[in-house]
C-alpha cells in the first residue's frame, strides 16, 4: 500500500517559486499498476520523483507499507530504494557496460556479486526475452530492448513498487504495447505494484486499474480506469477523453436523445460489430457520435459517445447489454456536464 | 643565419651526434614525460572528480569554500608560464628530489604544471556524463562513492583517454622546454647545439623526432579512446 499525503512541492528558481504539487492525496493498492496522467508539466515526474525521494517534498508524507520516506536517509534511504525500482523514458542504461552487467549493477551496488549475480541476472533477461544479447552493448540495441534490459535491471533487486515515467513515450505504438504487455506480465506474475506516469490515454487504458489525472499540480480525479474515463467530471479528465474536440459533443445537443459513453478496455468486441449487434438483439438504434477506438493486440482501446433515443427504459437496456461484454463500460452522460 | 647548416660538414656531425647522443634522449623525454603525466593524473584525477562531485548539484556536495578555493588554486598554477614555475618550484624539487639539475628534478615542476591541466580535464569529462544516468543509479540506492567508481568514472573512459592524450602530448611539450634547467632529453640536444652552438641541423632532428613522438603518442590514445567506446555501434572489433 502506498499512501501519499498532502504532497507538496515547490521549486525555488531565480525567478520564483514554481508549485510543481499541490496538496496531492493518492492511494495506491498493492498489486495494482497505477496510472497517473496528465498533460506536460503537470507535475508528473515531480510526483513519481517524490515517491522514491529522488526530489524531496516541500511537504507532506509518502507511507510505503507503513515506512515514510520522507524520514529516511542516507543508508536507509539506499536500501528503501532497492524495493522500489524505477525506469525512464530515456532508459539510461550504463552505456559502456553489457546488457548482462547492466543488470548485474543494481545488485552490485547491494553486495551481490559473482555467479549468483549473473545467474539471476541471466533469469531475468530471458524473462524480458533478451537472452541472447546478454553479451552485447546498449548501443546495439533498439529503444524497445533497451527498455527490456532496463526493466530487467529495475526488477534484479526484486522490488515491491516498478516506477515508470514515460516508459514507452520514446517508442513506437507497437513496441509500446509489447513493453505494456510486458508490465502487464510482471504485474500478474510478480505481484509487484507498477507506477505509470504517461500523457497517453492509451497506455492508461490498456494497463492500468486505477488512474489519477494531475492538473497543474493537482489530483483533479481520480479512481478506477472505466469510472473515470466513462463518466469524465473535470476539464482535464474530458481533454483526455476527447483530445480532438475541446467541448463534449453532448453540451450542443437538446434533443430527447440521452447519450451513453463507452469505454473500451481491452474488451474483445470492437464497436461498430458491438452497435449492429445491439439494433439486432434488442432493436435499440443507436446513433455514434463520437468515436475514438483502437484495437491493439486481440482486444479494443478508446471509448465511443452514443446517443439513444426511446427513453429510460431503452438507454438501461442498452447499458445492460453493452456492460456484460467483458472489458466494456457503460454509462450514461449527464446531461448538465 | 642557417647558410652553414646545410654543408656536408654539419650533415656528418649531425649524424654522429645523433647516433651517439639521441637513443638516451628519446629514452630521457618518453620516461620524463610518462612518469609526469603518471604523477600529474593521480593527483589531478581525484580532484577533477572532487570538482565534479562537490558541486552543489553533485552527488557528494562539498562546503562551497573548498570548492572554491580549489578552482582558484588551479587557476592560479595554470596561469604561471612553465618557465617561470620551474624556477619559482625549486625549494619543493629540492625537498622531493634532493637537487634541482638533472632529469629527475624536472619531473617535479612538470607535475606541478600538468596535474592542474589534468583537473580541468578530468572535470570535463565527467560533466559529460548523463545526469540522467547518474539519477538512475541514485534511484538503485548507489552511494555517492559507488556513483563515482562504477558511473561517473566508467562511463567516461574514452573521454578520459582522449584528454589524457592530450595532456601526456602537453607534457612533452614542457619536458623540452625542460632542458633550460638541465633536464635531459631531445629538449636539452636542440637547446645544446642548435640555441647555443649554432648546429642547426641537430636542432631540427631534435625537433621532427619531437614532433613524431608526439604524433606516436596521439594516434595511440585515439585508437585507444574510440577501442574503449562501447557507444559506438558499427566499429569493428
Ligand atoms: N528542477 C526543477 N526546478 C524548477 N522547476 C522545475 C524543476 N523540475 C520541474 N519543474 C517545474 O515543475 C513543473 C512540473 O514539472 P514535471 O517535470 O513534473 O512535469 P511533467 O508532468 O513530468 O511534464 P512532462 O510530461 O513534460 O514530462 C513544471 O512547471 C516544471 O517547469
Ligand atoms: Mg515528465
Amino acid at each position: 500500500m502506498i499512501e501519499i499525503k498532502n504532497l507538496s512541492k515547490t521549486y525555488k528558481t531565480a525567478d520564483g517559486a514554481v508549485e510543481a504539487l499541490k496538496n496531492v492525496d493518492i492511494s495506491i493498492p498493492d498489486g495494482d499498476i497505477f496510472g497517473i496522467i496528465g498533460m506536460s508539466g503537470a507535475g508528473k515526474s515531480t510526483l513519481v520523483r517524490c515517491i522514491n525521494m529522488l526530489e524531496r517534498p516541500t511537504e507532506g508524507t509518502v507511507v510505503i507499507d507503513g515506512t515514510d520516506m520522507v524520514q529516511l536517509d542516507g543508508k536507509a534511504l539506499r536500501e528503501a530504494r532497492r524495493k522500489i525500482t524505477m525506469i525512464f523514458q530515456g532508459f539510461n542504461l550504463l552505456m559502456q557496460r553489457t546488457v548482462l552487467k547492466n543488470v548485474c549493477f543494481p545488485m552490485e551496488l547491494a553486495g551481490i556479486r559473482g555467479r549468483e549475480a549473473v545467474k539471476r541476472a541471466t533469469e531475468l533477461l530471458e524473462v524480458v526475452g533478451l537472452a541472447d544479447k546478454a553479451n552485447v552493448y546498449p548501443a546495439q540495441l533498439s529503444g524497445g530492448q533497451q527498455q527490456r534490459v532496463a526493466i530487467a535491471r529495475a526488477l534484479a533487486t526484486s522490488p515491491e513498487v516498478l516506477l515508470c515515467d514515460e516508459a514507452t513515450s520514446a517508442l513506437d505504438p507497437t513496441t509500446t504495447r509489447s513493453i505494456l504487455d510486458l508490465l502487464s506480465e510482471i504485474n500478474g506474475k510478480l505481484g509487484i505494484t507498477i507506477i505509470v506516469i504517461t500523457h497517453q490515454m492509451s497506455v492508461v487504458e490498456s494497463v492500468c486499474r486505477h488512474v489519477a489525472i494531475l492538473e497543474n499540480g493537482t489530483v483533479v480525479e481520480q479512481g478506477e480506469v472505466g469510472e473515470v474515463f466513462s463518466n469524465p467530471k473535470t476539464e482535464a479528465a474530458r481533454k483526455l477523453v476527447f483530445p480532438e474536440g475541446d467541448t463534449d459533443p453532448v453540451i450542443a445537443r437538446d434533443s430527447e436523445e440521452v447519450f451513453i459513453r463507452v469505454v473500451f478496455n481491452g474488451a474483445k468486441a470492437t464497436a461498430t460489430p458491438l452497435i449492429a449487434q445491439l439494433a439486432i438483439d434488442k432493436g435499440i438504434a443507436a446513433n455514434i457520435s463520437y468515436a475514438s477506438t483502437r484495437s491493439i493486440g486481440d482486444g479494443s482501446y478508446g471509448s465511443m459517445l452514443l446517443g439513444i433515443t426511446g427513453g429510460p427504459e431503452n438507454v438501461q437496456t442498452a447499458i445492460d447489454y453493452l456492460q456484460q461484454m467483458p472489458g466494456v463500460i457503460a454509462r450514461e452522460v449527464p446531461v448538465n456536464v | 643565419m642557417f647558410e652553414n647548416a646545410f654543408t656536408s660538414e654539419a650533415w656528418e656531425t649531425a649524424v654522429k651526434v645523433f647516433l651517439s647522443e639521441f637513443p638516451l634522449a628519446i629514452w630521457e623525454t618518453v620516461y620524463v614525460t610518462v612518469l609526469s603525466t603518471f604523477f600529474a593524473i593521480l593527483i589531478g584525477l581525484p580532484l577533477g572528480v572532487l570538482l565534479v562531485a562537490g558541486d552543489k548539484n553533485g552527488v557528494l556536495p562539498l562546503p562551497s569554500w573548498i570548492l572554491k578555493t580549489l578552482g582558484v588554486i588551479i587557476n592560479l598554477l595554470r596561469s604561471v608560464p612553465f618557465l617561470i614555475l620551474m624556477v619559482l618550484v625549486f625549494p619543493i624539487t629540492r625537498t622531493i628530489v634532493g637537487t634541482v639539475v638533472g632529469t629527475p628534478a624536472t619531473i617535479v615542476p612538470l607535475v606541478i604544471a600538468a596535474f592542474p591541466f589534468i583537473a580541468r580535464l578530468t572535470e570535463s569529462s565527467l560533466r559529460d556524463v548523463d545526469p540522467n544516468i547518474i539519477e538512475a543509479a541514485q534511484s538503485m540506492g548507489a552511494s555517492p562513492l559507488q556513483i563515482i567508481t562504477k558511473v561517473m568514472i566508467p562511463e567516461s573512459i574514452p573521454s578520459l583517454l582522449s584528454n589524457a592524450t592530450i595532456a601526456i602530448t602537453t607534457v612533452l611539450g614542457y619536458s623540452a622546454m625542460s632542458g633550460i634547467i638541465g633536464g635531459g632529453g631531445l629538449g636539452k640536444i636542440a637547446l645544446n647545439y642548435g640555441y647555443y652552438r649554432y648546429k642547426y641541423l641537430i636542432m631540427i632532428f631534435a625537433v621532427i623526432l619531437l614532433i613524431l613522438l608526439v604524433q606516436l603518442f596521439q594516434t595511440c590514445g585515439t585508437k585507444l579512446a574510440i577501442r574503449s567506446d562501447k557507444r559506438l555501434k558499427n566499429k569493428l572489433e
